[in-house]
């Protein structure tokens, strides 16, 4: 995973409460074995009609914000399915970051293993975000993952939490499959003292 | 005195391979992996690339379902896949579990089925235990007194390799649900008034668990079906402690311990159940003796309703945000704020999922359909959660009593849940439906789902509307 530190982006507005991983990619999408090309997949029923045209009222379809990387979305942002596809077509449509809230634990927990950074803010923070993206929306913030810190247009900083562990991973592009592997020692002295409990073969 | 503590955590505790600290969180063991076609194959993928193989294959069980089609058999006994991205999806699971030495359920074999059926099917799940799958649905093993909870593919992929998940410990809630069910109110109703109650982000980060006598009166297929939605209400995991009824369910499965091994695994599940005076994070009570058959009317499972009730008005709701919500919702389902659900026109009949395909479900949804017809114009799908409970139906005629009545009787699988598989619901068109989901989109494109209780949906199909289920049970 490549390391994230501090970067500025165009933001955009999706002001839709409990949006879950059915909506950010519908099921029939599932049928891939690929992570990449999920782009075009990323909030697909709401993004296109049924023949493949873009329906023109939908945010993301607008000309102005084919930039945006950062997603700010009302509460409860991934409930539903554990899809990791979720934030593979979210990374794949361009997004860095998701503002909401809070998130569904298991997609929360999927993006933060693709770099795409899930980051909670009060819900004062968001209204304003939504509002500054209603005046202007080439309304651009900066997130500043060591300060753990969202700056916005006027410099005000708003502190945002992170598991320090997320933090460590992102910010040192460490994987945690690597990190697991490093404990199999550890794992191994487990399973001399719990013998498995089933047998599948 | 050892300090009380909950079924939860006596499981978090016999699990953590290194315990949490400040900086990393737990290292925790997972016991029993279950996988399927959607969320594994770039699982494997990942592994493949970094050359190591599957740590505990024996450990590891695959089965097909969310892709397969429920279509009948052809002449030679074989379910035939039509669809080339799912049947190649199906393909690369077998050489996955080929190369990877993984058992395999293949589509049409005898014990294939919904990873959430054939687990306890099996007597794989077991009071105690961790267990994990790519599908948010694995909350359903939680009424074994299980940790049980969905993974990402990142994470399949983990448990792969290392039989180990990273994890920060959760938050504790206990759901208490007091007093005894009436006539015509069933587990699906409980857990879709929990839902309603908390709203499906109220158990985001929590780990639930169901306590109180209504929860004890329940049958293991019953317990399930709670259990199954608890991430429907934001929880990872919900769990049921062990007792007789788990005990008697599991004995004699064919994975179940034996001989002395079955005595002592009792004793240990004996041990599981949360200590006098262990406390959870937070409380939530339900009394069943007021509870309704119930029904959803919008497009997240936290907008339920009891079936003689009506949907809310945008008035009453407490904030900008949840009007904006409520007014999104209906427009999307094509019904008015204010209006009651029943006489509500529907269109289709789904019997089926993870959370109601059980023979129990099938039994309670035959016993009400027999000798009565579906309405005209209405379709209706019923599928078992496994190739076992579509063979135990059948063994009691379960399968002739939907046929007479005009449903359909299909293979198993996750079907129209998801619509991943060719089987969905129109759009625009109206599904009473017993799986878990009504979001926009679930059952196919433009679908509106109803979601409600087995016998529900039955009472529904008779009449060709929103129908409540204590009416036909005289």
């Amino acid at each position: 995973m490549h390391p994230i530190t501090t970067f500025s982006a165009q933001i955009v507005a999706l002001p839709v409460e409990n949006i879950d991983t059915d909506q950010i990619v519908p099921a029939r999408y599932l049928k891939t074995t690929n992570k990449v090309g999920l782009g075009d997949a990323a909030f697909a029923d709401w993004r296109w009609n049924s023949d493949g045209t873009p329906k023109p009222d939908f945010v993301l379809n607008r000309p102005d914000v084919q930039n945006a990387q950062i997603l700010v979305a009302g509460n409860n942002f991934g409930c539903g399915s554990s899809r990791e596809h979720a934030p593979w077509a979210l990374t794949g449509a361009g997004f860095k970051a998701v503002i909401s809230t809070f998130f569904g634990d298991i997609f929360r927990s999927n993006a933060l293993k693709n770099g795409l950074l899930p980051i909670v803010v009060d819900e004062d923070t968001l209204y304003q975000l939504f509002s500054l993206f209603e005046e202007d929306p080439a309304t651009v913030v900066t997130i500043d993952l060591p300060n753990q810190q969202l700056v916005l247009p006027g410099g005000q900083r708003v502190g945002f939490p992170l598991d320090p562990f997320a933090k460590h991973c992102l910010i040192n592009g460490v994987d945690q499959m690597g990190f697991l592997l490093h404990e199999d020692s550890m794992i191994a002295a487990y399973e001399a003292r719990h013998p498995a409990r089933v047998q599948t073969v | 005195m050892p300090i009380p503590r909950t079924l939860f955590e006596k499981i978090w505790d016999s699990h953590t391979v290194r315990p949490q600290t400040e900086a990393t969180p737990a290292v925790l063991y997972i016991d029993l992996h279950l996988i399927h076609e959607v969320t594994s194959p770039q699982a494997f993928t990942e592994l493949r690339a970094r050359g190591i193989a599957a740590r505990r294959p024996s450990q590891t069980l695959a089965t097909m379902d969310h892709s397969t089609p429920t279509t009948p058999r052809n002449n030679l006994g074989v379910i035939p896949v039509i669809d080339a991205q799912g049947a190649a999806q199906l393909a690369q699971l077998e050489q996955n579990c080929q190369d990877f030495g993984i058992p395999l359920f293949k589509l049409g074999s005898e014990n294939q089925g919904i990873v959430h059926v054939i687990g306890p099917e099996q007597g794989l799940t077991q009071p105690g235990m961790t267990i994990v799958c790519g599908d948010s649905h694995t909350s359903t093993h939680g009424a074994f007194g299980a940790l049980a909870f969905g993974i990402g593919t990142s994470e399949v992929a983990h448990v792969l390799a290392t039989q180990c998940l990273l994890q920060s410990k959760p938050k504790t809630m206990e759901i208490r649900v007091d007093g005894q069910l009436g006539r015509g109110v069933t587990a699906k109703d409980i857990i879709l008034a929990i839902i309603a109650k908390i709203g499906v982000g109220g158990g985001t980060g929590y780990v639930f668990e169901y306590t109180g006598e209504a929860i004890r009166a329940l049958s293991m297929e019953q317990r399930m079906t709670i259990c199954n939605m608890s991430i429907e209400g934001g929880a990872r995991a919900g769990l049921i402690a062990p007792d007789e009824t788990t005990i008697a369910y599991i004995k004699g499965r064919p994975r179940a311990p034996q001989g002395q091994a079955w005595d002592e695994a009792v004793a240990y599940w004996q041990s599981l159940p949360s200590d006098h005076g262990a406390t959870y994070d937070a409380t939530v009570v339900l009394n069943a003796n007021e509870l309704r058959p119930m029904i959803t009317y919008g497009t997240n499972p936290g907008m339920g309703i009891p079936i003689d009730g009506r949907v809310p008005t945008v008035a009453q709701m407490p904030d900008a945000s949840q009007r904006l919500g409520l007014e999104k919702s209906l427009k999307y389902m094509g019904l008015e704020q204010g209006q009651p659900l029943l006489g509500q026109k529907i269109n289709m009949v789904f019997v089926g999922s993870c959370t109601n395909s059980r023979i129990s479900d099938l039994r309670e949804a035959a016993a009400l359909i027999k000798g009565q017809q579906v309405a005209p114009g209405v379709r209706m799908m019923v599928v078992p959660g496994s190739q076992q409970v579509k063979r135990q139906a059948e063994a009691e005629g379960l399968h002739e009593i939907f046929r007479a009545a005009g449903a359909e009787w299909r293979e198993a699988g996750c079907s129209a849940c998801l619509a991943m598989n060719g089987d969905m619901v129109p759009s625009g068109e109206y599904c009473v439906s017993t799986s878990n989901r009504n979001f926009e989109g679930r059952q196919g494109p433009g679908s509106r789902t109803f979601l409600a209780s087995p016998i529900t949906a039955v009472a529904s199909a008779i009449n060709g509307v929103v129908a409540d289920p204590r009416e036909m049970l005289n």
